[in-house]
């Protein structure tokens, strides 16, 4: 599903230029569960965020089910985004004024779903992550792990092809980090693909396949864990 | 992604904060207010300019004498190059003329009935009723044979009439002016206010022969008059006939080709149109100096919209990575800064419009709110709106969705 080739991205910071992925290369089928570790500043947020459509690399070629992401105009990244790409964020990112139900809404009125349809989507989402009493709640009205399934419901609003999580329970005690977890267990085996940037070896441990980078290269790439 | 969907956006974020937005839309509501306010008012004082002038005849000439020809002029109406001759020479030799009214006038102590007043007393001929388009309450005016007679008689306005007789009919009585006494025939039709604060029921017209020789003595001696009034029969022929008018006058007075001439013409029309355009000229001021205090409102606006794209950075970095085009987060808060103003607008314009019908009460004028009024109002707040909205937009929809995602 995704091919990358010696993906480089540099950022400029004054006169010094800091390159952040130096070179990466590396592929992802459709239904893998990948870990990506590594210290901070390694760029294994750099290349989430490439992956991811919200940001271009400086070189390398990055192809999405033969697509030339690399090249894609603004525009082109914003469809991509909300086509094919769940985002999972260690902070959650809802929008504190919107209820859970509205917050999941949110991908598909920019998808142009119908309101009945998308209304009925995210509460059928909402209902699938666990929280099926809680869709008129604010976030502020929700505890973190529902917060974050909150978040993970408004990932898969419009039917992504990737969902990409950054660090999905940092913010999370142990119990409900192990809910998440389970929750993207489960939606790994009903198919979807995933990757999860994170320092956390429990998580890493989950994924099937466990990609380390160091100073902006993958250090090691390896496969096995047990499939659930 | 569907227009209705972004206005939702907007209005839900105007929404979560009443008081900062109330007070946002505070300074276009102030501006559009005045803007409408000071039209309104601007026009309302056109119609009662325009009211009071055609009050005092339509398509009407005032002939008026100059100081003799000379180094200084002492200005209109103080000499006594008209006469009797004058007047009935226009009356027989221009065209297209309704009447031709001679006058001479005087302010006057009137005594009746042990009441007192002053008035302005009219020395006329019949004619002046038809120039001045006056009209009788009761009784008759006076013909020509008593015009030519001098005979002692007067119609007297309402005014005169309510000061001198309360509600008693005054026709048959007498009044004395100066002394003098006469017999009052006639009460003339209330005119009303002239919007100068002259009051044009408060007259007496007697016979131009009568006021010469018993009233303003022997300043009007002879057959002079100090002013001459021409009716031409229709707005179209007033220039021709004051030409005319100015020509046959030049020629009796023996004026030779570059000399000043001995008497002043103006018409009533020309005098309307100079009177509105100031009126005008000072409306567009007072709108003018109202729409600064719009400009004002819409700094307002951008601040605050500068202010809410720096608290919802992170937001409009999700809605980013959720797939929002840059174009559609600019809409939105372009929305949002033009929902911001035009509600100003609408408050205002009811604001301003009853602001202008109020004062119009106040200070007796027809109250004239526009019917462009509304799409003045609204116009200018979306514009405001758009304008001042527009940086903040633009800044909105340029930032980096992983920038904006980590802002805390």
């Amino acid at each position: 599903m995704i091919e990358v080739r010696d993906l480089r991205k540099v950022y400029v910071m004054g006169e010094e230029e800091v390159p952040a992925l130096a070179g990466v290369t590396l592929s992802i089928e459709r239904g893998e569960y990948v870990a990506v570790t590594g210290p901070s500043g390694s760029g294994k947020s750099t290349l989430m965020n490439i992956l991811g459509g919200l940001d271009r690399p400086t070189s390398g070629e990055y192809r999405f089910e033969g697509e030339d992401v690399a090249h894609f105009t603004d525009d082109q990244l914003a469809d991509f985004r909300r086509r094919r790409i769940g985002f999972v964020f260690q902070s959650f990112q809802l929008l504190p004024r919107l209820s859970a139900l509205q917050n999941v809404e949110l991908p598909m009125i920019y998808a142009g779903t119908a309101p009945q349809e998308r209304r009925a989507r995210a509460a059928e989402l909402l209902e699938r992550v666990g929280l099926g009493s809680r869709m008129g709640h604010r976030p502020t009205q929700l505890s973190g792990g529902q917060q974050q399934r909150v978040a993970i419901a408004r990932s898969l609003a419009n039917r992504p092809d990737l969902l990409l999580a950054d660090e999905p329970t940092g913010a999370l005690d142990t119990k409900t980090s192990q809910d998440v977890l389970e929750l993207f267990a489960e939606l790994n085996r009903e198919g979807l693909t995933l990757l999860t940037v994170t320092h956390d070896p429990e998580v890493a441990e989950q994924a099937h396949r466990r990609i380390t980078f160091r100073d902006g290269l993958v250090v090691s790439d390896e496969r096995g864990g047990v499939p659930a | 992604m569907r227009a209705l969907e972004l206005v939702r956006f907007a209005m839900g974020a105007i929404v979560a904060h009443p008081l900062r937005s109330g007070l946002t839309s505070l300074g276009v509501v102030i501006g559009v207010a005045a803007v409408v306010m000071m039209t309104s008012i601007g026009l309302g004082a056109q119609k009662q300019v325009t009211g009071a002038i055609s009050g005092l005849g339509s398509n009407l000439i005032i002939v008026m004498p100059n100081f003799q020809r000379g180094p200084v002029s002492a200005g209109a109406g103080a000499g006594f190059s008209l006469r009797d001759a004058d007047a009935e020479a226009i009356e027989k030799q221009v065209d297209n003329v309704a009447a031709v009214a001679p006058s001479v006038t005087s302010r006057a102590q009137l005594a009746a009935d042990g009441a007192n007043w002053n008035s302005r007393i009219e020395g006329v001929t019949p004619a002046y009723m038809t120039a001045r388009d006056l009209a009788l309450a009761s009784g008759r005016m006076f013909d020509e044979r008593e015009a030519r007679q001098g005979r002692k008689v007067a119609v007297v306005g309402a005014t005169v009439a309510r000061e001198l007789w309360g509600e008693a009919d005054p026709v048959g009585r007498r009044v004395r002016i100066r002394t003098v006494p006469f017999e009052v025939i006639g009460v003339l039709e209330s005119k009303g206010q002239a919007g100068f604060g002259q009051d044009q029921d408060d007259l007496v017209l007697a016979p131009l022969q009568a006021v010469r020789s018993r009233i303003t003595g022997r300043r009007f001696g002879g057959d002079t008059v100090q002013t001459i009034y021409v009716k031409a029969i229709d707005a179209d022929t007033l220039d021709r006939v004051q030409e005319e008018v100015t020509a046959l006058l030049r020629e009796r007075h023996r004026i030779r080709q570059g000399e000043d001439d001995d008497f002043s013409i103006q018409n009533m029309a020309s005098i309307l149109a100079t009177m509105q355009a100031t009126v005008q000229a000072f409306t567009m001021f007072l709108a003018a100096v109202a729409a600064v205090s719009l400009v004002v409102g819409g700094v307002g606006i951008m601040n605050i919209m500068l202010v809410a794209v720096t608290e919802r950075t992170r937001e409009i970095g999700l809605r980013m990575a959720i797939g929002a085009r840059r174009s559609d987060v600019l809409i939105q808060f372009a929305l949002e800064s033009v929902a911001l103003s035009l509600v100003g607008g609408l408050i205002g314009l009811a604001i301003g419009a009853g602001g202008a019908v109020l004062v119009a009460k106040l200070a007796n004028w027809p109250a004239a709110v526009p019917a462009w009024a509304g799409p003045l109002a609204l116009g200018f707040s979306v514009t405001v709106g758009l304008v001042f909205g527009a940086y903040p937009s633009w800044r909105a929809s340029r930032l980096d969705p992983i920038e904006a995602l980590r802002r805390e």
